[in-house]
């Protein structure tokens, strides 16, 4: 015997369709596709740069970690998986196929004497009578049998379950043919053109209609998945494709118009439904087809799935009210904005821009605080699946804004529409935050028994108006004091404590007394002092009340106890309005809602190929876990039978048949 | 003389009268409950129903015990349906609705007699003990029962909830873990009576005993327990059966890794003695594996379809269809091992219960650490 050295070829083809190579790259295929899981994929690279730093950025960019499953290592693996299996069948197939179509008829008597599982019977039979009745029960155990005659007696040569040889086939063939499915549908084309520098990622924020050709993709791009957002009452005709830090413009062949978008909720306020109202128009603008799509229920026209993604606002158009938070009066003025675009709003303290964000016509609020834990043992064995959603209520429509200030620095805001109930009493809310990833705190307004933020307001302006404090301490003082009192020295004290107590108040609320007693009261004193302080705080404020509705020809406030909550709301309310961080509130009296709609469309060729793939590798694979691939050989001579079996799984199932064969030959032979 | 050799006879010709009438019942069933109930499905769902008849009683011929099981669970579900008179109040009220067969009810007894089960099978086993393995078995039929009226009767409950609301019980992780725990019982009672040994139920039932742990944490402390609507993304016929599927393989992959803590003890002496040869425990653990592998092929594939509907692609690689992949990749791998390196022994025994940890962060680990579509947060 003499060594033949493998050339490269020959060893690539061994190493390439080893079972140790196939097992390698399954688990390096698993683990790789740990990484994309753990790592949150495509996200805007901002986000990256924040969490890892700049240089782990670079190095994770450079090794694709952000968008794993597209990288070229990644697609290296998988093609490895392609190339491995078409091997593994190309090497195989032909091998496999002689298989199940042979009977292994050329078996020597020998060999079957070597064969582990064997069972000799003696028999008086002739040996074409025993062939006859054992051919019988073979075919009726399920085997296909060839009876062949040999020197001095016959031998029965039967097999069954070749289909586990097909499944083998189909398995792996399904393999391939899904990976090649899935590549259809990649994005492997436009990767070659980006690297060949046909064309290019657009990063930049621009109108889509100036993104230049270089990153539009034309309408006979043969597979793409982008999404759009449409307004009520708009169209488009193009869709995005997020790519890396950038995008793509796919033009499609047709326009979508957006005619309605709907959501239906159940009665706990949770969404039962999105459903967007659509029309195709040609590029001629004539009208194809209008169809209502829904999540689950997409539209498929000219191979091209339009699905039911995302909602978000359109541009919903609101009639505000704006207060301004520091002026010593209560007036207000009127003002407009629509969502997604910007305002300009002039104050003593400079110019500011209102961007406005978001509408929100629901908001479905906890208000029962924590979910209630079913820590009853009882209520729970016995107990109801009948989930208790009380605690949920829709607060009513909220906007949100920013506010940037000439500097450019910016504050989040979320103002509610309608009043919230909290402890009994009704305020109205406006939310502020800094930046997104802060909840956020809330400046509750008090409502007067008209249920308006108006007295607030007036109480408000009162006590910002330095040239009402002379009269509100004068009135709080002759209050406060008995008749005798008045006139004397004490009552000139006490009007000049109250009048410098409202001072700093409206300097700074409760955070500027706090101050003031800290630096002036010796510590003993100060809880005391702070009691004293807020007392007379309270009175003088209900004197402003006082005056400022006689101011404005409203009756006198009833010295109850709703009286005494708003003065106490107001007060707590102007003290947080030195840390709202914005000089307007703005009131949200009406809106015109628009919404839009986010659209999914897609175009994947691979998919009826996947599909077919799939149907394959279902059936190879019960094909290959449930049908058994055996082998039986009946050698018979004038009176002696020896019977054979084969099988490349030695299972217990396969122990027990050739024990059953072996017991019907003997049961044959007799 | 052909007759002794126990030819096997027309799989027709071989069915007893029980075996009509079990056919006749399921028919008569699933039409009572197309003609009754079929305004609440659209014709996808009359399709699956349909399609049901033969494959339920195909399934109760090759498994005998299904069709007592079918028939019971189906007789005492619809004496609860009875029971509620059309109110969820009576809940409280009438008595066999609240101390047993109300779904929650069920399901709690369903945990306990789970429980007692694994106790009864450990008891059986450790004192070499037939007859406490048998009473094991009892155990875990009666909490298969249970647990089948338990979720019967959650499915009605969801429609008295809201007749928008309702929906079948397969759709949180509540519901999945009662599917869990039932369809890993089933797939084991039919291997100890394929197998004729009940020793290995101390190993399977001890992952169903952590299963319905995790069930009475969540409803004790989350109030999982609840019946919620559906989001948009899961309303569609589908997941009939993407989740059933998936549950067959997420089961019988847990088996087999119990099989293989059992293959690994006995291989080391430990309870050797008590426990089935190691090649019966082997070979047990290759056919979990098996029907495991190929259900979840299934699964997966049905899911892709589904999403193809629903985000509008069949493969996002979203974390819960990575690790899908990763699974199914895994126990490919197992299967390579195998059936063509004809492998066996204690390294498979330890894949498979490696398996299981991959398994089980698939299950619920993408769900409690990953975001992603499944999490159905958001639209």
């Amino acid at each position: 015997m003499n060594t033949v050295p493998h050339s490269f070829g020959k060893s690539l083809f061994e190493l390439l369709s080893s079972m140790r190579f196939a097992i390698s790259l399954l688990s390096i295929l698993a683990v790789a596709s740990i990484v994309g899981t753990v790592l949150k994929q495509a996200e805007p690279y901002n986000n990256y740069i924040i969490q890892f730093g700049p240089f782990w950025f670079q190095v994770f960019e450079k090794l694709g970690l952000y968008d794993v499953y597209h990288a070229a290592w990644f697609l290296l693996i998988l093609t490895f998986l392609v190339v491995s299996t078409s091997v593994c069948i190309y090497r195989n197939a032909p091998n496999f196929v002689r298989e199940m179509k042979s009977f292994r008829e050329h078996v020597s008597e020998q060999s079957l004497n070597a064969f582990k599982h064997r069972h000799e019977a003696a028999t008086a039979l002739p040996p074409a009578a025993l062939a006859a009745s054992a051919q019988r029960y073979l075919e009726g155990q399920g085997y296909k049998v060839k009876n062949l005659p040999r020197e001095g007696g016959v031998l029965l040569a039967a097999k069954a379950g070749s289909w586990n040889r097909l499944g083998y086939l189909l398995a792996h063939s399904a393999i391939v043919m899904i990976c090649i499915g899935g590549l259809m549908d990649g994005n492997l084309v436009f990767k070659v053109q980006q690297l060949l520098g046909y064309k290019k990622i657009e990063t930049r924020d621009i109108p889509q209609s100036q993104v230049p050709a270089i990153s539009r993709l034309t309408p006979s791009n043969p597979s793409f998945r982008g999404s759009v957002q449409i307004p009520e009452g708009s169209s488009a005709d193009v869709a995005f494709l997020n790519v890396a830090d950038g995008y793509l413009v796919q033009d499609l062949p047709f326009t979508v118009a957006l005619k309605q978008f709907r959501i239906e909720h159940y009665t706990t306020g949770q969404p039962k439904s999105f459903e967007s109202d659509i029309e195709l128009f040609d590029r001629s603008g004539k009208k194809i087809r209008a169809a209502t799509i829904a999540v689950n229920h997409p539209l498929i026209h000219d191979g091209i799935a339009i699905y039911q993604a995302s909602f978000a606002d359109g541009g919903t158009r609101l009639t505000l009210r704006g207060w301004n938070l520091f002026t010593p009066t209560a007036a207000s003025f009127p003002i407009e904005g629509t969502v997604l675009q910007s305002a300009t709003l002039t104050s003593a303290a400079g110019d500011y821009t209102l961007e406005f964000i978001d509408f929100r016509p629901f908001n479905i609020e906890n208000m029962g605080g924590e979910i209630a834990a079913s820590g009853d043992a009882m209520s729970v064995l016995g107990g109801s699946p009948v989930s208790d959603n009380r605690h949920l209520r829709n607060v009513g429509p909220s906007f949100q804004y920013k506010l940037r200030d000439s500097r450019g620095q910016a504050r989040e805001f979320s103002n509610y529409m309608l009043p919230l109930e909290l402890d009994g009493r009704w305020y109205m809310m406006s939310g502020v935050r800094e930046s997104p990833n802060e909840p956020f705190r809330y400046m509750r307004m008090p409502l007067d028994a008209d249920g308006k933020i108006d007295s607030f307001m007036r109480l408000r302006g009162a006590l910002l108006n330095a040239g009402l404090r002379p009269e509100i301490a004068a009135r709080f003082a002759r209050q406060a004091l008995p008749k005798d009192a008045w006139g004397t020295e004490i009552e000139g004290k006490l009007t000049a404590s109250a009048a410098q107590v409202l001072a700093l108040f409206a300097g700074g609320g409760f955070q500027a007394l706090g101050g003031f007693i800290e630096t002036k009261v010796p510590e003993a004193e100060r809880e005391k002092a702070a009691g004293t302080y807020l007392r007379i705080l309270e009175l003088a404020a209900f004197e402003a009340l006082q005056v400022a509705n006689r101011q404005d020809g409203l009756p006198a406030p009833k010295p109850d106890d709703a009286t005494g909550w708003l003065v106490r709301d107001t007060l707590n309310s102007m003290s947080d309005m030195f840390v709202y961080g914005a000089p307007v509130y703005l009131q949200l009296m009406q809106y015109d809602e628009v919404k839009a709609s986010g659209l999914q469309l897609t175009r994947s060729p691979g998919k009826n190929v996947v599909y077919f793939g799939s149907l394959l590798l279902t059936l190879g694979v019960f094909f290959m876990l449930y049908v058994r691939e055996r082998r039986v050989w009946l050698r018979i001579k004038p009176g002696h039978a020896l019977l054979a079996m084969s099988s490349a799984k030695h299972t217990i199932d396969f122990e027990k048949e050739f024990t059953q064969h072996a017991r019907a030959l003997d049961t044959l032979v007799q | 003389m052909e007759l002794a050799l126990n030819q096997p006879a027309p799989l027709l010709k071989r069915l007893s009268w029980f075996d009509w009438l079990f056919a006749a019942i399921v028919t008569a069933g699933a039409l009572f409950a197309l003609s009754r109930f079929g305004g609440f499905m659209d014709i996808y769902e009359k399709a699956i129903l349909l399609a049901a008849i033969p494959s339920l009683a195909v399934f109760g011929w090759f498994w005998k015990p299904f069709r007592p099981l079918f028939i019971v669970v189906g007789a005492i579900s619809l004496f609860a349906v009875s029971q509620y008179q059309g109110s969820l109040t009576r809940m409280e009220e009438a008595f066999f609705l609240k101390y047993l067969i109300s779904s929650q009810a069920a399901i709690m007894w369903m945990c306990a007699l789970f429980g007692l089960a694994t106790l009864a099978y450990w008891g059986g086993l450790l004192a070499r003990s037939e007859f406490t393995m048998k009473t094991g078995s009892t155990l875990t039929w009666v909490a298969v029962t249970m647990g089948f009226i338990g979720l019967m009767v959650r499915w009605y409950e969801s429609y008295l909830v809201g007749a928008d609301v309702g929906h079948i019980p397969v759709s949180n992780l509540y519901e999945v873990f009662v599917l869990f725990c039932l369809i890993t019982a089933m797939l084991y009672l039919y291997y100890e009576a394929r197998y004729q040994t009940r020793q290995m139920g101390a190993f399977v039932l001890l992952v169903i005993s952590a299963a319905v742990g995790f069930i009475l944490w969540y409803t004790f402390d989350r109030g999982a327990h609840e019946i919620q609507p559906l989001v948009p993304a899961l309303k569609s016929w589908w997941m009939k059966l993407h989740v059933p599927a998936n549950f067959i393989g997420y089961g019988a992959f847990s088996i087999a890794a119990m099989l293989g803590v059992a293959y690994l003890l006995a291989a080391r002496g430990i309870l050797a003695s008590r426990l089935p040869r190691l090649e019966v425990i082997d070979d047990v653990m290759y056919k979990a594996i098996a029907i495991g592998f190929a259900f979840f092929t299934i699964a997966t594939i049905l899911g892709a379809m589904w999403a193809a509907e629903a985000w509008g692609g069949y493969w996002s690689w979203d974390p819960k269809e990575t690790w899908a992949l990763i699974v199914w990749l895994n126990y490919a791998a197992w299967l390579h091992i195998r059936l063509v390196k004809g492998l066996r022994g204690p390294m498979l025994a330890w894949w498979a219960v490696v398996g299981l940890f991959v398994t089980v962060f698939a299950f619920i680990g993408v769900n409690m650490f990953l975001s992603g579509l499944h999490s159905y947060g958001t639209l």
